[in-house]
């Protein structure tokens, strides 16, 4: 096992970075799971979750930054700096990298658009914001196919348990955002039915205090158009 | 006749024969007014106005005849009111520059929709926008207790298309649309009168007939400019308001359809004859559907300021309430509805408005409160759900509505009520769950009496409240729309 | 020249950031859902204002100045 040396610092760096960049960015994305599922962490407040989504996205972005830079600048191997962001482009394994280069892209569409999205408005954003899970698998697919690193070890572990959070935090988000609207449009089907049997002078039954309501038991109907 | 003194409009065609559009004769007696025989003499421009509604003005919109009345086609039309020269469109910056706008305020004309703002201030500041304008004639009457936007659409078609032409020169919009409910023959109808107007070539615009879905919110404003952009019918959020940006982001003039056919009579005959029936502050007749207690119902065209008494008929079918302005409206005693005119000032005072001239006369055979739930069940329903607070409340107090209807309410359910009520006013993006409110309020008081017999498991009917069965005094559509499916 | 918090009800899906970070203007109802007074917002308030509307995850949240 060779050590770190003067020559390979570089490389070695851009390989670290790039573990901490895969590791930082599935947590972002089960932290976005959890924003959007209106979930909270234990002991933090609300904002907590939505503050961490955004912030862990923000340090990624500089071990992401790192990672490229060295990388680039390592003479071991010749990855010019164009080919970080125009994919397939790279002398050095031209897919691997280029498959980094398009997970950049997609990963910058998506914060930078977050930072200005007061500005651009609600729908631009969240159209662009649903690439991050078009960029998680193709990042995942460069790291493991660029390096042997992750490929065995304490980090194949880790990458298997970041891959594995993510899609669990994928499907649960399927799963629960279908039981939601199937809540919502039973909900609404109840009062349309009951209007649909209304015996417009009901007996009416005993009192039974009303159920306490959380929030996305009663989440408003998708609305499928334009709304301004 | 009046029509050779009172022609002053710049835009008035050549005086045709307009005897037959002014004779009451034959017109149901119901309408308000004493069926005077004896026309009065011509007033001259500038004596101060009648008060009294004069008998042989009316009807104006409305072919004469009464139930009998025939629906005009473009022949008859032109016999009856003159036919209309339309110009092409110029459009004033400085806005008050157009002869019509002008005649329009000195008329004094509001919008017939409900809202009662003044026409001629929305329409100037449509014609000052940024962009060349759109106008829609709003025909999609989503008031189930309301017919007489299909009645007038039904009769008087031309009125309505002459109104929409003028309207869409006088803010200088290229694009017009009519917007009404889908299906039926009114929408036929409708198509046929475009294209008679389209063969005889009056419309210098044409005029896109848009149909909206069946719901009770198709109507309001944003979510009718928000339907002929291609959307579901569904309110958005304001601002901007639709005069400022609204069919494909343009200054959008939405106009009720009674209003835009009281434009087109302005501009033939004049602000002077608009004044001569109503009040000085509410100039004009207006179209009402009195729902009397005997259960007839009927479309009438009234002066502003005739009592409800006498459109209701109370004296001679008595009621144990009145509910004026339609479902988003007030419920009265039916001892101070007795003294009030149909003028929004005077309801006003009494809390209650004119809305868009539905009346109700609660029969004394009937409970008020299942009336009520029954009416709000059906708003509850016809929420967008878009709007947390509407889609969480409006079922809650429709359903704590229902308790209180039954027999032997728990109180809790008032107190629920309450609260819930004040938690959904004002936190919509429309005014839906505003007038549910005004609505269920308005009953808790006129119909108090009714929740303590409830708790005694007694009703001010003899045989309810536990009686099933039975037709509801109010008129509610039956429940088909599936979920989120008709909103297009 | 004052400053008032407003929420779009359409967007609003009751997510309840907001009560957390500016309780002073916003309060949450039974359902989840915030009610924003119409007092104005102060100055000192402002920061946490304009964060509210930054974070709220709907971007349901604005603004409005008036003359």
């Amino acid at each position: 096992m060779s050590g770190i040396t003067h020559a390979t610092a570089l490389w070695y760096a851009s390989r670290a970075t790039g573990v901490v960049t895969m590791v930082l960015l599935s947590a972002v994305v089960v932290l976005g799971v959890l924003v959007n599922r209106q979930g909270r962490l234990p002991g933090l407040p609300k904002f907590a979750v939505t503050g961490l989504h955004r912030s862990i996205s923000l340090i990624a972005v500089v071990f992401l930054a790192v990672h490229v830079l060295s990388a680039v600048a390592d003479k071991f191997v010749t990855i010019q700096l164009i080919s970080a962001i125009i994919p397939f482009t790279s002398s050095y394994l031209p897919l691997q990298i280029g498959l980094g280069a398009v997970a950049l892209d997609l990963m910058l569409a998506v914060i930078i658009t977050s930072l200005v999205r007061a500005r651009i408005g609600r729908r631009l954003w969240r159209g662009v914001h649903w690439l991050a899970y078009a960029a998680y698998p193709v990042a995942l697919v460069h790291s493991i196919s660029s390096a042997k690193d992750l490929r065995s070890g304490g980090l194949l572990a880790l990458t298997v348990c970041s891959a594995l959070g993510v899609a669990a935090a994928t499907c649960y988000r399927l799963a629960d955002t279908w039981a939601s609207r199937r809540r919502a449009y039973l909900a609404a089907e109840s009062l349309i039915a009951g209007r649909r049997q209304d015996r417009y002078q009901t007996a009416a039954p005993r009192y039974s205090p009303p159920e306490p309501v959380t929030p996305r038991t009663v989440t408003p109907r998708a609305r499928e158009g334009a709304s301004r | 006749m009046t029509d050779a003194a009172t022609m002053t409009s710049p835009l008035a065609a050549t005086p045709g024969g307009s005897a037959a559009g002014g004779a009451p004769a034959g017109h149901a007696p119901a309408a308000g007014a004493p069926a005077g025989h004896a026309p009065a003499a011509a007033p001259q421009p500038g004596t101060p106005q009648p008060q009294a509604p004069q008998p042989r003005a009316l009807p104006r919109l409305l072919p004469p005849g009464g139930a009998a009345a025939v629906p005009q086609d473009l022949a008859h039309h032109v016999r009856s009111h003159g036919p209309l020269r339309c110009r092409r469109a110029r459009r004033h910056r400085s806005g008050a520059g157009d002869g019509l706008i002008a005649e329009i305020a000195a008329a004094g004309l509001t919008g017939r929709g409900g809202a009662a703002f003044p026409a001629a201030t929305k329409m100037t500041a449509v014609a000052t926008g940024r962009r060349r304008p759109v106008v829609v004639g709003n025909g999609a009457e989503g008031e189930p207790a309301s017919g007489k936007d299909k009645h007038l659409l039904w009769l008087a078609p031309h009125l309505v298309l002459d109104g929409l032409q003028l309207a869409a020169e006088a803010v200088g919009a290229r694009t017009v649309y009519l917007y009404v409910h889908a299906g039926g023959r009114l929408h036929e109808r409708l198509t046929f009168a475009l294209a008679e107007r389209a063969a005889a070539g009056c419309d210098l615009r044409p005029v896109r007939l848009i149909a909206g879905p069946p719901r009770f919110l198709a109507g309001e404003e944003s979510a009718l400019v928000s339907r002929i952009d291609g959307g579901l019918a569904m309110p958005t959020f304001k601002p901007p308001r639709s005069f400022e940006r609204g069919v494909g982001g343009a200054p959008t003039l939405v106009q009720n359809v009674e209003t835009l056919a009281h434009v087109a009579l302005i501009a033939r005959r004049g602000a002077a004859w608009f004044r001569q029936l109503g009040t000085a502050e509410e100039p004009g007749s207006m179209l009402t559907t009195c729902h009397r207690a005997d259960g007839t119902t009927e479309v009438a065209e009234v002066a502003i300021g005739t009592p409800v008494a006498a459109l209701l008929g109370l004296g001679s079918a008595p009621a144990q309430a009145v509910l004026t302005g339609g479902y988003h409206g007030t419920w009265l005693r039916a001892a101070d509805a007795a003294r009030l005119p149909l003028a929004n000032a005077p309801l006003r005072e009494a809390g209650a408005t004119v809305g868009a001239g539905v009346l109700a006369a609660l029969p004394p055979g009937r409970c008020g409160l299942t009336e009520t739930a029954h009416v709000v069940r059906y708003l509850a329903a016809e929420s967008a759900g878009q709007c947390g607070p509407c889609l969480a409340g409006l079922p809650r107090i429709a359903d704590a509505l229902t308790h209180l209807a039954g027999p032997d309410p728990d109180p809790r359910w008032l107190t629920h009520l309450r609260r819930w009520s004040g938690l959904v006013t004002g936190r919509g993006a429309c005014h839906h769950p505003d007038g549910t409110v005004r609505f269920v309020r308005s009953a808790l008081t006129v119909f108090e009496h009714e929740i303590t017999l409830h708790r005694q498991r007694r009703c001010s009917v003899a045989g309810a409240p536990s009686a099933a069965g039975g037709e509801p005094f109010l008129p509610v559509p039956a429940a088909t729309p599936a979920y989120s499916q008709d909103w297009r | 020249m004052s400053v008032r918090m407003r929420v779009n009800p359409i967007a609003c899906t009751g997510h309840g950031l907001c009560a957390e970070l500016l309780p002073e203007r916003i309060s949450m109802d039974e359902w989840g859902y915030p009610i924003v007074s119409p007092r104005p917002i102060t100055p000192v308030l402002e920061a946490l204002a304009r964060r509210a509307v930054t974070d709220c995850p709907a971007l349901a949240l604005l603004l409005e100045k008036e003359r």
